[in-house]
């Protein structure tokens, strides 16, 4: 993206609630942007570090669940809850992380959907911590300096700041050695090892960066729908994250939050004419149309066609 | 005692329906090296086939377990040459996330045909258990364990007796060399899927009646099968048989003796601490088919 580009944008995201009148819209916008920080989450190990996580939305909803109790059942207040939602996903990321790191592709797989699913059994089984499927309503709105932040702009700007630093962390992280790192080791991980670069330090580093941003996304979701239930473990969530990193275009910054957008907004949008599960029929479908006619994604593919442009 | 004897019946019955599971995912999985995250949804299949041909066309059990191990196959077999054959020598990523298309796909197709409420096959047994000695067990599921036995005992047949089983086992050891001896590669990928995705087939024909029929009942199937094929080691046919069947058990046990609310954490847990421990399988000497 060229910079006059990316200021342009950012300044359409900070101008959002001037022209977006009605409250729906907002209400679309802040969605968005909590699946941008989930997409980002997911990009960090899907696609810096090349392990496909299918329980990411344990990491979510353990980000959700700690924030939720934390101020409900301890009264805390918003801030410190939210640090605290993304350490305990982080250090779930770090569990899994450490449990896997001898793991590759399907294997990985198979233990971060095992994880997500003893999680969410815990949260319907142990109900005097979570009150089991009934939820937890009532999680309060998070204030600043003794503003509430309960209204839909006040909350969108909250969302849009937890985005920027998701894009920053991530932006920080892949340009620096450590994200050479993860690309090597996705690239040629023999190779890799063989110029001394650690595996385990590396991948594990991810998996705890990757979970807790998760952490992140679950506590921002927690305090804008103010009710947590074991819905969160769900693994339409982790599906949707990962139509968006694999249809935004793995690998890069820009891809992710293209895809969060077009997949919360196309959702929408589609509302009326659609039902539920003809929408979700559609996301298998185009997974699978993706895999074959766009396999990496649609920002690699638009800067291919401009560089073929230009020259 | 008499407890202990009835919870082993028990995940018996329920093990022979994941023993067959594991059987058709370890064959996928081991010979074509696909993550077939759609497995459960052809155990979904089968259980609505057998659904709609008891329930609405009343044929005869074995029909309806017939024509659902039909629709498997046919439906698995489609499956591989028209998404799996393109994408051959593709990463097994590539593969994996058609898989999880097909998936989400075939299961939100499952909720618009029958809805999302569960249905209950009609059956020809008697509901009154058979009593032997201290053990009590419906006819129902003795005639599940009964032909999930003969399935397993027919599927070695076929890997171990015929042609096509010769064809597949050279192929899950070595690929080039089985092509380089005139075996056709591509049919045998086919014919694994669609085995594979019969035997998923049956076992949701057999299971559906047990228990209730529903859109999202693939998705346990599919992590037992993983759990199954993990614990028996990849394309290990005996080993998934085993593992099917202590999966059952201790399911079944786990449920009765400590919490039923944490009844399907068994699988996962089982998953994570085997691949932790012992990544070939409890019965592996080393990765093998048949």
């Amino acid at each position: 993206m060229t910079r006059a580009g990316g200021w342009l944008l950012a300044a359409a995201a900070l101008t959002l609630p001037l022209w977006l009148s009605s409250a729906y819209h907002l209400h679309v916008a802040i969605m968005a942007g909590i699946f941008g920080v989930l997409a980002l989450s997911l990009n960090l190990l899907l696609g810096f570090a090349g392990q496909l996580s299918l329980g990411h939305a344990a990491f979510f909803g353990i980000g959700a669940y700690t924030s939720a109790l934390l101020t409900l059942k301890g009264e805390w207040s918003f801030w410190p809850a939210l640090a605290a939602a993304v350490a305990l996903a982080g250090a779930a990321g770090w569990l899994v992380g450490r449990l896997s790191l001898k793991l590759r592709g399907a294997y990985f797989v198979l233990v971060t959907i095992s994880f997500a699913g003893v999680i969410s059994l815990v949260s319907v089984n142990w109900i005097e911590l979570t009150n089991g499927p009934l939820g937890l309503p009532g999680v309060p709105a998070p204030e600043l300096f003794g503003w509430s932040l309960r209204s839909k702009t006040a909350y969108y700007y909250l969302v849009l700041a937890g985005l920027a630093l998701s894009y920053l962390v991530s932006a920080r992280l892949v340009k620096s050695r450590i994200g050479r790192a993860f690309v090597a080791l996705r690239e040629n991980e023999p190779l890799a090892e063989s110029v001394g670069v650690d595996v385990t330090h590396y991948l594990v580093l991810a998996a705890v960066v990757s979970a807790g941003m998760a952490g992140l996304g679950g506590s921002l979701y927690a305090h804008y729908t103010r009710f947590v239930s074991p819905e969160v473990f769900l693994f339409t969530y982790t599906v949707t994250m990962v139509v968006m990193v694999v249809a935004g275009g793995k690998g890069t910054l820009a891809g992710p939050l293209v895809g969060a957008v077009l997949f919360t907004v196309l959702p929408e949008a589609l509302r009326a004419a659609a039902s539920w599960q003809w929408q979700m029929l559609a996301y298998g479908v185009l997974l699978v149309l993706l895999v074959f006619f766009l396999p990496r994604g649609i920002v690699p593919a638009l800067q291919a066609l401009r560089r073929r442009g230009a020259s | 005692m008499a407890e202990l004897l009835q919870h082993l019946v028990n995940g018996l019955v329920l093990g022979g329906t994941y023993a067959l599971l594991g059987i058709g995912l370890t064959l996928i999985f081991g010979l074509m090296n696909v993550v077939n995250f759609a497995h459960g949804e052809f155990y979904t299949l089968g259980a609505y086939v057998a659904f709609a041909a008891l329930a609405w066309a009343g044929v005869d059990f074995f029909v309806a377990l017939l024509m659902a191990i039909a629709a498997g196959a046919a439906l698995g077999w489609l499956c591989e040459v028209t998404l799996l054959r393109p994408l051959r020598g593709e990463s097994i990523d590539t593969t994996m996330l058609v898989m999880i298309g097909v998936w989400i796909a075939m299961q939100n197709g499952e909720l618009l045909v029958w809805g999302g409420v569960a249905k209950s096959i009609p059956h020809p047994f008697p509901t009154a258990p058979l009593v032997l000695g201290p053990v009590a067990i419906a006819p129902l599921r003795i005639f599940v364990l009964v032909l999930a036995a003969a399935l397993i005992a027919a599927s070695w047949l076929l890997i171990q007796k015929t042609k096509l089983g010769r064809a597949m086992r050279a192929t899950f050891q070595d690929r080039d060399t089985a092509a380089l001896m005139g075996v056709g590669i591509g049919r045998i990928h086919a014919a694994t899927f669609a085995f594979g995705s019969g035997l998923a087939a049956a076992a949701g024909a057999l299971l559906g009646p047990v228990f209730l029929v529903y859109p999202s009942m693939g998705d346990l199937a599919s992590l037992k099968a993983f759990s199954v094929v993990i614990l028996g080691g990849l394309g290990n046919l005996p080993g998934a048989t085993l593992g099917g069947l202590l999966l059952g058990i201790v399911e079944e046990l786990g449920a009765g003796y400590i919490s039923s609310g944490y009844r399907d954490a068994v699988g996962f847990v089982i998953i994570i601490l085997v691949l932790l421990f012992r990544p070939s399988g409890l019965f592996a000497r080393q990765e093998r088919i048949a």
